[in-house]
C-alpha cells in the first residue's frame, strides 16, 4: 500500500495558559509541535505499511521550520516526506491549503489511500481532509476509528456518527481522517532518529507544484478573518455556600428561576 | 504579504507580540518584525496602540463574477433514519431572522425518499421553499453522493448563504461542496450576523481551543458557508399555518457512492448522542471510578439527560470514547452543563464553553473550571451529588 499523511505543524495548545488578569493567551515560547490528530494518522500509515507492504509519505504545508515535523514523523518509521513551503502560500484559509495539499500528492506515483487527522488543533476547522479529497477525485470517509480490512482494491473501516458508528466499505483509492481512538501513536525509535537527523527536507515551491497564483495562499482564499478577540468572561461565577444540602438547595432554585430544570 | 509594520510609527511596544495568536511577531531593534508563522488574522493591527500596523488591500481575492447573481439563504435539514436532526430546526429560527433582515428567502434543502412530512414540518419551522432531493439512495449518509447532490443544487439556484450543522455529516461533506464550488467555509460558528450593506454573513467561531473568537467574512465569493454547532442557536416555535412551496428534484446524474454503508451500530446501553443533548452532566477523574459514573448516570436521569466524561475519565476506562468533551473528544453546548471532579483544562473546556448554563461541582476552590461556571459548589461530589439526586426526586415528588 502506498500511503501519504498530512501533517501539520502547530503551537502546543497544553503549554497555553490563560493570563488571569488580562484574559489572554499567553504564548511566549510556546513550541511547535505535531498535530495530535495527525500523530494518529502516522501510525495508522505506519502499521497499515507494515502489514501490507509498501511506502509511507508525509507530507506538510508550511514555513521552512514545519520541516521539524517532519522530522518528527520519520522518527516514527515515515519512509519519505514533502515540504510544501512558499511564501506565496502564507495565509491560506482551508480551501487554498487543499488546493496545494493536493498539488503535492498528485506528484505521489499510485497511491492508495491519504489519511488526514480528524482536525489541527489550532484552527479546529476539520475541513482539509475533505477538501484534499475533492482536490484529488477521490471518495472520502470521515472519523475513521478503525480500520478493520484492507484488500480487493477496497477498505473496510468504522467510522464514528453522534450516537455510535457505521461500518463503512470504500473504494481505494481513498481518503480518510482519523479520530483519536483510532490507535496508540509509537514513540520515535532510535534508528529513526537517526535517519531523521540526517534526513534533507527540500521544499518545493508554488512555482514547483505549478499552482496557479489566484488559488494559493491569501489570494486563493475565499474567507477573511475581519476580528479576533478574547472570548467575552465566562459564567456569573456564583459560589453556592453551605452544607451540601444548603448548597443543593440553593442551586435547585437557582435553576429553577431560570428556568433551566 | 498582506500585514506591513510601519516601521517610524512603530515604537517596539510588544502589545502586538502579545496579542498574535501564532506567536509570529518578534521585536528586533526596537521595531516590529513579522515572521514567516504569520496568519494574516489581523490581531496586531487592531492591537497596535500607534497604528503602525495595516492591512494591506491587494489580499482579497479576485472576486466572482457576479455576487449579486445569488440570492436566497438556505439551510441543510440533516436526516438520519427519516428524521430530520434538531439542528435543522436550529437553523431556520436564526436562518428566518437573517433571510428577513436581508430580505430574501428561506430554503431548506432536505436529501433522501419518503420525506414528505418531514418537509412541511420544515416548512412549519420557518422555510419559505423546501428541495427535496427524492432518491432512496440519499436516505443513508454518503460524502460522495451528497457533496454532489448539494453542489449541483448550489450551481443552480446560486443562494446567497448556505448554512448547516457542524455535526458529523455536515462537518464531514460540507467542505466538499464548498471546495467543489470555490467558496470559503467558516467551521463550527457559534454566533452569526450580518453587514446589511456588504450582505455579508458575520461568522464568528472560536479557535485555539476557545482561547479566542475570531469573525469570520467570505467577501468575494458566493455562497457564504458555514456550519453552526448544535445547540448555540434558538429555534423558532412551529407554525402549522405557515405556508410554503415543495420542490422536488430527483438528482442531475444517476448517484452512485464509492463507499457502501454496511451496517449502523448504536452503541448500546445508554443515550451516547451528547452533542444534541440539553443536559449533561459531566464527569472527571475526581469521580474516582466507575462508581462514581453510575452515581451521574442517577443524576442524568434526573434531570433528563446524558452523561459526559473528561479525557482522564475516558482514558481511565470509566466511560467509553463517544463520551468524552473536548478538543479531542466532542463539541457540545447543552442548556445546562454539570460538572463534577473536573478540574477545567483548556482542552476540556474547548468542548463545552458554550453551554448556556454551567454548573461546576469541585472540592478544590481553585478549579478552573468555576472561572467559566455560572454556579459553582466547593464540595465533595460524594456528598453532593447523591443531595442533589434526592432534592430533585423531592421536588418532582
Ligand atoms: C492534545 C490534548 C488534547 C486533549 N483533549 C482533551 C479533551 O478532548 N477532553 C478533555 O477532557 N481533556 C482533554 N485533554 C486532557 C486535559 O488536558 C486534562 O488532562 C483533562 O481534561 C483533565 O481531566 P479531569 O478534569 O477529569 O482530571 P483532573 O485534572 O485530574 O481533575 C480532577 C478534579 O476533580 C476534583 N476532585 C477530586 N476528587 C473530588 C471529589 N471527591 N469531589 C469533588 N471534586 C473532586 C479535583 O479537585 C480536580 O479538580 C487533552 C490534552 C491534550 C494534551
Ligand atoms: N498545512 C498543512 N499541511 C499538511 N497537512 C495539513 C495542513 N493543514 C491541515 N492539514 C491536514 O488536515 C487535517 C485537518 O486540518 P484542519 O482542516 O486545518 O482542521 C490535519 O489534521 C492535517 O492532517
Amino acid at each position: 500500500m502506498n500511503i501519504a499523511v498530512c501533517v501539520k505543524q502547530v503551537p502546543d495548545a497544553s503549554d497555553v495558559k490563560i493570563d488571569k488578569a488580562t484574559g489572554t493567551m499567553v504564548r511566549d515560547g510556546v513550541p511547535s509541535i505535531l498535530n495530535p490528530f495527525d500523530a494518529y494518522a502516522v501510525e495508522e500509515a505506519i502499521a497499515l505499511k507494515e502489514k501490507h507492504g509498501g511506502n509511507v509519505t508525509a507530507l506538510t504545508m508550511g514555513p521552512p521550520q514545519a520541516a521539524e515535523v517532519l522530522r518528527h514523523v520519520v522518527a516514527m518509521g515515515v519512509d519519505d516526506v514533502m515540504l510544501l513551503s512558499d511564501r506565496a502560500f502564507a495565509g491560506a484559509d482551508t480551501w487554498a491549503t487543499s488546493y496545494t495539499l493536493g498539488l503535492g500528492l498528485k506528484r505521489l506515483d499510485n497511491l492508495d489511500l491519504v489519511i488526514c487527522g480528524k482536525q489541527a488543533i489550532d484552527g479546529d476547522t476539520a475541513q482539509v481532509g475533505p477538501g484534499v479529497a475533492v482536490n484529488l477525485g477521490l471518495p472520502f470517509v470521515a472519523y475513521v476509528r478503525k480500520v478493520i480490512e484492507v484488500g480487493g482494491g477496497k477498505m473496510k473501516v468504522e467510522r464514528l456518527i453522534e450516537d455510535g458508528y457505521e461500518v463503512v466499505e470504500v473504494e481505494l483509492p481513498a481518503v480518510i481522517t482519523v479520530v483519536k481512538e483510532i490507535n496508540s501513536p509509537r514513540m520515535p525509535s532510535l534508528k529513526g532518529k537517526m535517519k531523521a537527523k540526517k534526513l534533507e527536507v527540500a521544499p518545493l515551491s508554488a512555482a514547483d507544484l505549478g499552482a496557479i497564483l489566484e488559488n494559493i495562499g491569501l489570494p486563493g482564499s475565499p474567507t477573511k478573518v475581519v476580528k479576533v478577540f478574547s472570548p467575552p468572561p465566562k459564567g456569573k461565577r456564583e459560589t453556592l455556600v453551605g452544607t451540601p444540602d444548603e448548597q443543593v438547595s440553593a442551586l435547585v432554585d437557582r435553576l429553577a428561576g431560570i428556568k433551566v430544570i | 504579504m498582506g500585514i506591513i509594520v510601519k516601521v517610524d510609527l512603530c515604537t517596539g511596544c510588544e502589545s502586538c507580540v502579545n496579542e498574535c495568536p501564532f506567536g509570529a511577531i518578534e521585536i528586533k531593534d526596537d521595531v516590529a518584525v513579522i515572521g514567516d508563522k504569520c496568519n494574516l488574522c489581523g490581531a496586531c493591527v487592531e492591537a497596535c496602540p500607534v497604528y503602525a500596523i495595516e492591512m494591506t488591500e491587494e489580499q482579497a481575492g479576485a472576486p466572482a463574477a457576479d455576487l449579486s447573481a445569488y440570492q436566497g439563504l438556505w439551510i441543510f435539514a440533516e436526516q438520519r433514519v427519516g428524521k430530520v436532526a434538531p439542528v435543522a430546526y436550529e437553523l431556520l429560527g436564526e436562518g428566518r431572522r437573517l433571510a428577513d433582515a436581508l430580505g430574501t428567502e428561506l430554503s431548506a434543502v432536505l436529501m433522501g425518499a419518503g420525506l414528505d412530512a418531514e418537509a412541511k414540518a420544515l416548512i412549519e419551522g420557518g422555510a419559505d421553499r423546501v428541495y427535496l432531493v427524492d432518491d432512496a439512495s440519499l436516505n443513508e449518509f454518503h460524502e460522495d453522493t451528497y457533496a454532489s447532490v448539494l453542489s449541483d443544487l448550489i450551481e443552480e439556484y446560486k443562494p446567497e448563504i448556505v448554512l448547516a450543522g457542524a455535526t458529523s455529516i455536515g462537518r464531514a461533506y460540507i467542505p466538499m461542496v464548498a471546495t467543489k464550488v470555490r467558496t470559503g467555509l467558516t467551521a463550527d460558528c457559534t454566533m452569526l450576523g450580518v453587514d446589511l450593506e456588504k450582505r455579508m454573513l458575520l461568522q464568528t467561531r472560536p479557535a485555539f481551543g476557545g482561547n479566542i473568537m475570531a469573525t469570520i467574512v467570505c467577501p468575494g465569493h458566493r455562497p457564504q458557508m458555514a456550519t453552526i454547532r448544535p445547540g448555540v442557536l434558538k429555534r423558532a416555535a412551529a407554525d402549522p399555518a405557515r405556508k410554503g412551496e415543495v420542490v422536488k428534484s430527483v438528482p442531475r446524474a444517476r448517484l452512485v457512492s464509492k463507499s457502501k454503508l454496511l451496517e449502523v451500530i448504536e452503541e448500546a446501553g445508554h443515550s451516547i448522542n451528547i452533542s444534541e443533548a440539553e443536559v449533561i452532566v459531566a464527569g472527571g477523574r475526581g469521580m474516582g471510578g466507575e462508581k462514581g459514573f453510575a452515581l451521574l448516570k442517577d443524576l442524568a436521569d434526573a434531570l433528563g439527560g446524558v452523561v459526559g466524561a473528561t479525557r482522564a475519565a475516558v482514558d481511565s476506562g470509566w466511560m467509553p470514547y463517544p463520551h468524552q468533551i473536548g478538543q479531542t473528544g466532542r463539541t457540545v453546548s447543552p442548556k445546562l452543563y454539570i460538572a463534577c471532579g473536573i478540574s477545567g483544562a483548556i482542552q476540556h473546556l474547548a468542548g463545552m464553553q458554550s453551554s448556556d448554563v454551567i454548573v461546576a461541582i469541585n472540592k478544590d476552590p481553585n478549579a478552573t473550571i468555576f472561572n467559566v461556571a455560572d454556579y459553582g459548589i466547593v464540595g465533595d461530589v460524594f456528598e453532593v451529588v447523591p443531595a442533589l439526586i434526592k432534592k430533585l426526586r423531592e421536588s418532582r415528588g
